[in-house]
């Protein structure tokens, strides 16, 4: 086979794997069915498109030969049940008819089929990678550092619990809107979030997370484009995916935003970012992911610095949306930054570690103000203390680096 | 599709009500029990007496044991049911959700095992 038929399948896989899945779960109402039909379908691809040539609309094609499939298992599904059955099914379609018929978009039902607030949120996440995103069991196991068993049960579980009570598979109302998108942009910003802190190089599928984030965030912002919260977070997301390649040096260390190499910014991620969040303040219904986002782009500031002050009036908005200690503990920082060090420890000072127990950040923003202070052994005790609840390689290092150059 | 509606909520609480705030629990089922019949939804449903009033009862070995009290001690008690007939779990939830009880206790709900 060509490497030309093999890019082309593999193309067709990321672009469209979501769309046949969605399909043949609206037309048979089983999940696992469409999940196979349309591995069939990529298989057949495979065969076919070597020696056929590629279709002029590989989707829909290979939506029809994933029908075509489903449609021939429910027959012989209903002949071997019953000889005397009425076999009435649709008549399958030619698929290499020039005529692909046009196929409408299922992807949004699913997406909100997958978020349901009736499953759990890591069933949801990985319903989410496995039927939208085509990832393996496989591979979801492995992002998610739990044995494959364990995410096989996790899926079959989810599916059952659709099959079982009857979750919808339907866009909701209206009335509803608003909180069951809010529940599908969570799995989105988690699963780019687990990709993001993955460290670099050691674990590849995680890392790739965030591209499938991303990508389904392109996505839903297709599906529901008069929606600002979902291009306000893919807004958010590309801001943060266009700093990756200058967030970690050569040797894998973490390198904090101020010292970061403004040349290796990716750019084009950059303008689309820029894009997508204009587009959603046009809008004008301003919501967290929104916000989140402008301070994203104030931080990917090309010329002229970083607008702290800015940054720290964004953070009062996003606090009085979504009050958190996190959002306190980046609004100190960023007024450390435009105001000084001694107003921003007042402020870390007042978030009371029992709202962010175990949290490394808060000693580490607090030892970086108390360097700055000059207060150089409290500073080396509070880098300790967060070394020593630091999550990551990465992070343990840099905060090392940081403990022993003020104890030295 | 049916489901049933379970209504769990602290007894005790019910029990400290006043005449007039029992009442107006009473109306607001009824109320709650007309709109659902009225939309085609309600297939049935009961209130229970308390779980003081329970009695418990497992055979083992072929002998029966009959115990006071209800099959597990929870900080909410099951206090009465509806069966529902739903388009899908999306409709049963927003069912629930107008159960007087479900503003101070909880209310599970199960699909039913249709065989």
């Amino acid at each position: 086979m060509t490497a030309e038929i093999e890019a082309a399948v593999a193309d067709a896989f990321q672009a469209e794997w979501g769309r046949v899945v969605a399909t043949l779960v609206r037309l048979t109402g089983d999940w696992d069915l469409a999940e196979e039909c349309a591995q069939d379908a990529f298989a057949t691809a495979l065969e076919r498109w070597p020696r056929d040539g590629i279709p002029r609309r590989p989707g829909a094609w290979l939506t029809t030969v994933a029908r075509n499939r489903a449609i021939d298992r429910a027959r012989r599904a209903r002949l071997g049940a019953s000889k005397e059955s009425e076999v009435a099914v649709v008549e399958p379609v030619e698929a290499d008819r020039g005529e692909e018929e046009e196929v409408p978009d299922d992807r949004l039902r699913l997406m909100f089929t997958c978020c349901h607030p009736a499953l759990a949120f890591e069933a949801r996440v990985a319903l989410t990678l496995r039927t939208l995103a085509g990832m393996t069991t496989s591979e979801i196991a492995r992002a998610f550092l739990v044995p494959e068993a364990t995410m096989a049960q996790r899926l079959v579980r989810a599916k059952r619990k659709i099959r079982h009570a009857r979750i919808p598979f339907v866009v909701p109302p209206a009335h509803q809107l608003v909180e069951r998108t809010a529940a599908v942009l969570a799995v989105l910003y988690l699963l780019f979030n687990e990709g993001y802190s993955a460290s670099s190089g050691a674990d590849l599928v995680r890392r790739g997370l965030t591209a499938e984030a991303i990508r389904l965030g392109r996505v839903l912002c297709t599906l529901m484009p008069d929606e600002p919260e979902a291009l306000g977070l893919l807004a958010l997301m590309l801001f943060h995916d266009a700093r990756s390649a200058a967030r970690v040096d050569g040797d894998g260390d973490l390198v904090i935003l101020a010292e970061q190499d403004r040349t290796l910014f990716d750019a084009a991620a950059i303008a689309e970012a820029h894009d997508r969040l204009d587009a959603a303040l046009r809008l004008r219904r301003p919501g967290p992911f929104q916000v989140q986002a402008a301070i994203a782009a104030c931080h990917v500031e090309v010329d002229g610095g970083t607008d702290w002050a800015e940054i720290a009036a964004l953070y009062d908005r996003l606090f009085d949306m979504a009050p958190s200690a996190v959002i306190e503990l980046n609004r100190a920082v960023a007024v450390s930054l435009s105001e000084g060090p001694e107003a921003g420890l007042a402020l870390v000072e007042r978030i009371s570690p029992g709202g962010l127990p175990d949290y490394h950040l808060l000693p580490a923003a607090r030892a970086d103000i108390l360097r700055r202070l000059g207060r150089r052994a409290e500073a080396a005790e509070a880098y300790r203390e967060a070394h020593d609840l630091a999550g990551t390689d990465a992070e343990r290092r840099y905060l090392e680096r940081r403990w022993r150059e003020l104890s030295a | 599709m049916r489901y049933l509606l379970l209504i769990a909520g602290d007894e005790s609480q019910m029990q400290r009500a006043t005449a007039e705030q029992a009442e107006a629990m009473t109306n607001e089922y009824a109320e709650f029990g007309k709109a659902m019949a009225e939309r085609g939804v309600l297939q049935g449903g009961e209130r229970l007496r308390s779980v003081s009033d329970a009695t418990t009862v497992r055979v083992r070995n072929g002998e029966l044991l009959a115990t006071d009290g209800p099959f597990a001690e929870t900080k909410e008690q099951l206090a009465g049911y509806y069966v529902v007939d739903c388009q899908d779990l999306d409709e049963a939830i927003e069912v629930a959700s107008k159960i007087p009880g479900a503003l101070t206790g909880s209310i599970e709900v199960r699909p039913i095992w249709e065989l």
